[in-house]
């Protein structure tokens, strides 16, 4: 036993000599890149952010790494999408970092998906039909409008749980709406082209972007959600686009591009890598960045003849 | 009813929170909250008696069709206010299985193989648990599990764990309480649970990377350590993961046993940590020790009276591209197993010092497939003449298993393993062969790290 004193001696040891974080008045942890750019837009410097997932990674399929339990221990607030997209891996991260704070009804406890319309309820849900969320489809950040919806409502939760700074988050907000909604204008002139446009996404992923645009998707390469598609089902994809011609192929930057590109050269058609959140790729670097390259890419597919 | 939630949580929260509040400022709130409050309150019962006149017109409603659209329609905008009251309210009231635990099921059944009779078979200088053995030949069952969890009530969670074994009979594996607002990072679970020592043993079956446990967790744990005690966790706030946790035990499992020391024979430390290298690769780290008091354990007829204390290091990494574990990843992991024994065996003074350890890899190559490859052994004592030809004469073997394993996965719910073991762990090598399947199917927590 004399061995393992000194291990367990050298763990403490290596963990308290890892330096503490600038003090900050509200420490956040975003599930999700966009919710944490939006965080960084109402808070500024009065809120200390830790995201706990990657523009490049696929937000179903976490880990509950340490690294997430130890940033979750000491949050004051959690803003996560909801409606079971983490349900693999938040509700182990919240139990096992012991923070009353973060948990779920508390006022640090927030979901996005809590103040929007869902799009996709589904009337049953059973697993045969692979992935289905049961509170509806949870990816509510492709459309702008939903953004605005929950920065209202987290500028009210930042007001409650720290109102000492409430007149910096009111004017933060109110500037981010304002930018926001040039912005909305902005991008839903640009969109008209896209409009009524027929196209195919590799996951059901883009609802609300096609919602927002008037995009009218014509098939989906996963045969049932989270599944992925099989030859089999590509094939058929491919006969029902020949009768119903698509203009071009969606996937999340996150996605394993083989899929889109197979449809997109048996048809002709541009398969389009789309940012999804904010850091999906290198132009999408705000929330702003997120909308701009995504419509610049859209409509770059669409010119395509 | 959510913001009147958030409003009372905040009167909660202001009296604990930000040193930065001045007195008037808190009765200022305190008055402002109080305001909310009434206004929802009023609101809520305005809405509630608007609901009860609809749904009265509606019943009532020879009156067409028409009136009763239009007073459900009066009710949306209204709704708005709080829109989560309305389903919330009525499913509750309607709905006996509103508050139903989330309820899953694990089942699991194998074919296996094996060139030498499974029945008794040992490993050599350690004495073993009756469930650490080998499988029986032909199909089995294998442990189907039931788990029931919910949340108490707002400071309580509560799991309930059934094994089913083969043979046909239930079994409480885990049945625990555990707390969820104490705040501060510390965690308290109660009742009969598996203790938080070395990086497998807390894992339940189905959720192991190969179908058996590692020789070490079979021999010296008796395969996972699970006994009625508590278990107290504190998480230190720091970005870096670091975790003690501290457990005492009744004593009535292996390799504990008679619930020595007025039914509180065993105890165990631990301490965990962890962090992320970049946004591809995580790891674990962990040493643990545990202490078990034997009072008359039986072993093979055999008795056993004294202490086994047992100290493990672990260290777990696990890599995937990008953070992404669906196309590919890999998971290493490797412990170390320190283990004394003291007492008397038979009334024969008794002192052994034990080891094994065991490294194993397991990499998922494309989406759905993996393969995986485990090297276990162990490190017998030498024995006094007293006891040479007793369980714990090794007679010069040091067993060693090596195991290799090829996954499918029908979905995050569902696989299929074929698993090829050869083992020296006595005196004749072994070679084995599993096919198994293991399935869950309900609302099924997420699993830990």
């Amino acid at each position: 036993m004399k061995n393992f004193i000194p291990g367990a001696a050298m763990a403490v040891a290596l963990s308290l000599s890892v330096s503490v974080p600038a003090f900050a008045d509200l420490r956040v942890f975003a599930c999700e890149p966009e919710w944490g750019a939006l965080s960084e837009e109402i808070g500024g410097d009065h809120v200390d952010i830790y995201t706990a997932t990657t523009g490049g990674q696929d937000p179903h399929h976490i880990q509950a790494r340490p690294s997430l339990i130890s940033r979750a221990r000491r949050a004051d607030i959690l803003i996560c999408t909801g409606a079971t997209l983490e349900i693999g891996w938040l509700p182990q991260v919240v139990r096992q970092a012991a923070n009353r704070n973060i948990a779920e009804g508390q006022p640090g406890y927030f979901e996005a998906t809590s103040v929007v319309t869902m799009l996709e309820v589904p009337s049953s849900v059973d697993r045969s039909q692979g992935d289905v969320h049961a509170p509806g489809n949870p990816h509510i950040q492709t459309n702008p409008h939903n953004i605005a919806l929950v920065a209202r409502a987290l500028g009210q939760r930042f007001i409650e749980l720290d109102p000492a700074n409430a007149s910096v988050y009111q004017a933060r907000l109110a500037d981010f709406l304002q930018r926001w909604d040039a912005a909305l204008l902005r991008w839903e002139a640009e969109a008209a082209p896209l409009h009524g446009l027929p196209v195919v996404t590799q996951h059901q992923s883009w609802i609300y972007l096609e919602d927002w645009l008037g995009l009218d998707r014509v098939a989906v390469l996963e045969s049932q959600p989270g599944v992925p598609p099989s030859s089999g089902h590509l094939a058929e994809v491919v006969s029902t686009l020949q009768d119903q011609p698509a203009r071009m192929v969606i996937r999340a930057a996150y996605e394993d591009d083989r899929p889109t590109h197979f449809i997109a050269e048996r048809l002709g058609i541009p398969a389009v890598e789309l940012p999804f959140t904010v850091g999906g790729n290198d132009a999408a670097d705000d929330l702003f960045g997120l909308y701009d390259e995504t419509l610049r890419r859209l409509l770059a597919a669409a010119a395509q003849e | 009813m959510r913001h009147l939630l958030n409003a009372a949580a905040l009167a909660g929260l202001t009296s604990i929170a930000s040193p930065a509040f001045a007195d008037d400022d808190l009765s200022s709130i305190r008055a402002e909250i109080d305001a909310m409050r009434s206004e929802y309150q009023s609101r809520i019962s305005e809405l509630e008696n608007r609901l009860a006149e609809a749904e009265t017109r509606a019943a009532n409603a020879e009156a067409t069709a028409n009136s009763a659209r239009t007073a459900v329609a009066a009710i949306p905008p209204a709704a708005t206010v709080a829109p989560r009251a309305m389903p919330v309210s009525s499913a509750s009231r309607t709905a006996d299985n509103a508050f139903n635990p989330g309820i899953s099921v694990v089942l699991n059944g194998q074919y296996a193989a094996s060139s030498e009779d499974p029945d008794g078979a040992g490993v050599s200088g350690f004495a073993l648990d009756e469930e650490a053995g080998r499988p029986e030949r032909g199909f089995n069952l294998g442990e189907s599990e039931i788990v029931l969890t919910a949340n108490i009530d707002p400071s309580l969670y509560g799991n309930l764990t059934f094994a089913l074994t083969p043979e046909g009979e239930a079994e409480v594996e885990e049945a625990y309480i555990q707390t969820t607002a104490l705040g501060g990072g510390v965690t308290l679970r109660g009742g009969r649970l598996f203790s938080g020592i070395g990086y497998l043993n807390e894992v339940h079956g189905h959720n192991w990377s190969f179908s058996d446990q590692p020789l070490p967790y079979r021999a010296l744990l008796g395969g996972q350590y699970g006994d009625d005690g508590v278990q107290l966790r504190w998480l230190a706030p720091l970005d870096q993961y670091v975790e003690f946790g501290a457990e005492l035990y009744k004593g009535d499992s292996f390799p504990a046993g008679g619930a020595a020391n007025g039914g509180t024979g065993t105890q165990a430390v631990w301490v965990r940590t962890g962090g992320d290298i970049g946004d591809s690769s995580s790891w674990l780290a962990s040493a643990s020790y545990m202490n078990a008091g034997a009072d008359d354990r039986d072993i093979d007829g055999s008795s056993f009276t004294g202490d086994e204390t047992l100290g493990i290091l672990s260290l777990v990494y696990k890599w995937a591209p990008g953070g992404n574990r669906r196309e590919q990843n890999l998971t290493l992991s490797g412990e170390y197993f320190f283990d004394t024994m003291e007492g008397e065996f038979d009334a024969v003074p008794i002192s052994l010092d034990r080891s094994g350890w065991y490294a194993q890899g397991v990499y998922q190559f494309r989406r759905r497939w993996s393969v995986g490859l485990r090297y276990a052994a162990l490190t017998p004592d030498s024995v006094p003449a007293a006891l040479a030809g007793s369980v714990f004469d090794a007679d010069g073997v040091d067993p060693w298993a090596a195991t290799a394993l090829l996954e499918f996965d029908t979905s995050e719910f569902g696989r299929l393993r074929a698993q090829f073991t050869h083992d020296e762990t006595g005196p004749v090598a072994n070679d084995e062969f599993r096919l198994q399947y293991t399935v869950i199917y309900g609302p099924h927590s997420a699993h830990r790290y």
